[in-house]
């Protein structure tokens, strides 16, 4: 209480000579301003963000079907349903594979953004190749890759050029078809991993690498004690990215497979029991877990990395 | 010296082989897309070349019986709308948010910083209640006010911007008379352009992309855009692999287009986007 009359105290006394205290219109007109400019992005922020959080909340705790305007509380039962049922919790497993595909393309990109951060001839047609696929319309990418793995599509004929002849389905057991949609998945957000560990080497300045050349250090010893510590504020944040869109993964399984032969996700499934199968409750049940794992793995990285940068006022 | 050049050309002969996975699966779509029917069905292999390089019967095809104008008519509708709407909305909060003290300030920016965390996925159970509810569903509005409502990299972005613009500039103009709508309007917003520049491509290319929220939120076929409309391809040309790659095709080329011609402000855009 004494704290905020001695602030409100200390904002009285002006910092700067001011001609005359503004009249009282002037001084509302001043404190409604901020307002009228940030009414819109609050109310838009606050019923497309805020209040489905707490509706999702609200139904998970319920039987709701998302129609009727009936609906029970039946406590904690969905978690439990979520958690104990086998075939709804599979589905996380299914994100094992879109994991381990993160670390091989995070692998990949920090392998070519180093050695498109050195003189290499063609690199800005390196470059681009590599991140163009990060821009293409992922229903286009499903059928790219759709006619790709088919029985002698793409894959099947280049194959056959090397003198391999199979007649693999690759999307027909569960094992192979999470394995070649994880590969899409690499194939399609390598560029964007490439893209901010060439901004982050490209930041390092330049005289680091003459004085380690000069002290005879080679490509690899440069890597190591230069490249790799000016990266790792962007690694963290890459392998964060990594984990929230692995549990998250929805678009290219979806449009390629639809969720058969054990390629459903998380999202998939949470998609088919909300819209599906009407069962808003359970679904939302799901959601919420989602979120809150995706919570978890983001407040340890903000504990890990104090990132200066993400404070605003 | 050797070992040098040995090493040199690994690390060319990985980058070609790079460049090769990257473009094959998009070149033999493009091959695919100028076969006649004929010509794929006497199994022409994936990687031969098609009889006539001019064939574009496929594309007409797409064009016409596909519904790939009104998918394009309608994407560039949401497009401008939610893509000039997110440009006011971030804009307008980073100049209130920066230049103004207000009661609960650090609220507001509490609950914009939060909001970021949330992904949108995990919410739409909840979310489609509610776009529901104001009878918004199936209509181009549903995808207008998603996108414009939950953007908060923009705002990022745009806050940052308006921290660099000097203070000094309000000031004078403030002295000369002008008001707080009038300096947003005459100083602050075209101070902002690399700003906008940025959440235009970036927000541009994220909503040409979309397919989570059309196909969702707009399941008529008249109200689909190019990501719903390409993916109903699947039903009517299950077989023909050729006229569903010219739809691939068509969706894919003006991103390439836009990408050739504005490559730089892409790259540094989508760094921002991401480190935020």
């Amino acid at each position: 209480m004494t704290d905020t009359t001695q602030k409100a105290a200390v904002e009285v006394t002006p910092a700067a000579p001011v001609p005359a205290p503004a009249s009282r219109r002037t001084r509302t007109w001043r404190g409604v301003t901020p307002w009228l400019f940030l009414i819109a992005p609050l109310a838009l922020l606050i019923t497309f963000t805020y209040a489905p959080i707490v509706n999702m909340l609200a139904y998970s705790f319920t039987d709701w079907d998302g129609v009727s305007p009936v609906l029970h509380y039946t406590g904690a039962e969905n978690y439990q349903e979520v958690f104990t049922r086998p075939d709804l919790f599979e589905v996380f497993w299914v994100s094992g594979y879109y994991l381990a595909a993160s670390a091989v393309q995070i692998v990949l990109a920090l392998y070519f953004a180093t050695v498109l951060s050195f003189d290499v001839r063609f690199r800005n047609f390196f470059k681009g190749v590599l991140f163009f696929p990060y821009l293409i319309n992922g229903v286009a990418i499903g059928f790219v890759f759709l006619y790709f793995f088919q029985d002698g599509g793409t894959l099947d004929s280049v194959l056959s050029l090397f003198g391999v002849h199979t007649d693999h389905a690759w999307l027909g057991t569960p094992a192979s078809a999470n394995t070649s949609l994880a590969g899409v998945s690499v194939w399609r957000y390598l560029g964007l991993n490439f893209v901010l560990f060439l901004g982050a080497i490209q930041s390092i300045p330049g005289e680091l690498y003459e004085a380690a050349e000069l002290d005879g250090a080679g490509r690899w010893n440069q890597f190591r004690y230069i490249i790799a510590p000016g990266i790792k504020p962007v690694l963290t944040l890459t392998v964060i990215l990594s984990i929230s869109g692995s549990l998250s993964v929805f678009e290219i399984p979806y449009i390629m497979t639809g969720g058969a032969t054990g390629t459903e996700t998380f999202v998939i499934q949470t998609v088919n029991l909300a819209f599906r199968f009407n069962k808003t409750g359970l679904a939302s049940a799901a959601a919420v877990v989602l979120l809150l794992i995706i919570l978890l793995v983001t407040w340890v990285q903000r504990r890990l990395v104090p990132d200066d940068k993400v404070d605003l006022v | 010296m050797t070992r040098r050049t040995i090493s040199r050309a690994l690390v060319h002969l990985s980058l070609v082989a790079a460049t090769a996975v990257v473009l094959l699966p998009l070149v033999v779509v493009l091959l695919t897309s100028l076969k006649s029917e004929k010509e794929m069905a006497n199994t022409s292999g994936a990687l031969d070349l098609p009889d006539d390089p001019l064939n574009l019967h496929n594309y007409v095809a797409a064009f016409q019986d596909g519904g790939m104008l009104s998918a394009f008519t309608n994407t560039a509708i949401i497009l401008l709308v939610s893509v000039g709407g997110t440009v006011l909305i971030g804009s307008m909060t980073a100049y209130a948010i920066d230049r103004f003290t207000f009661r609960f300030k650090k609220l507001v920016v509490a609950l914009f910083l939060t909001a970021a965390l949330v992904p949108g996925v995990t919410t739409q159970v909840a979310t489609f209640q509610i776009v529901n509810s104001f009878g918004m569903f199936d209509s181009l509005w549903a995808p207008i006010v998603l996108y414009m409502g939950t953007d908060i990299v923009s705002i990022y972005i745009f806050l940052q911007f308006v921290r660099s613009i000097p203070i000094s500039l309000d000031e004078s103009a403030r002295l000369d008379g002008a008001n707080a709508f009038t300096i947003y309007r005459k100083i602050i917003f075209p101070l902002l352009k690399p700003a906008t520049a940025t959440v235009v491509i970036v927000k541009g290319i994220t909503v040409y992309n979309d397919f989570y929220i059309p196909f969702l939120y707009m399941p008529s076929e008249d109200l689909g855009v190019i990501s719903t409309s390409l993916f109903r391809f699947k039903g009517p040309y299950a077989a023909h692999w050729e006229v569903i790659s010219a739809g691939a095709v068509l969706v894919i080329l003006p991103t390439l287009i836009v990408f050739l011609s504005l490559q730089r402000f892409i790259y540094n855009g989508f760094m921002r986007g991401a480190t935020r």
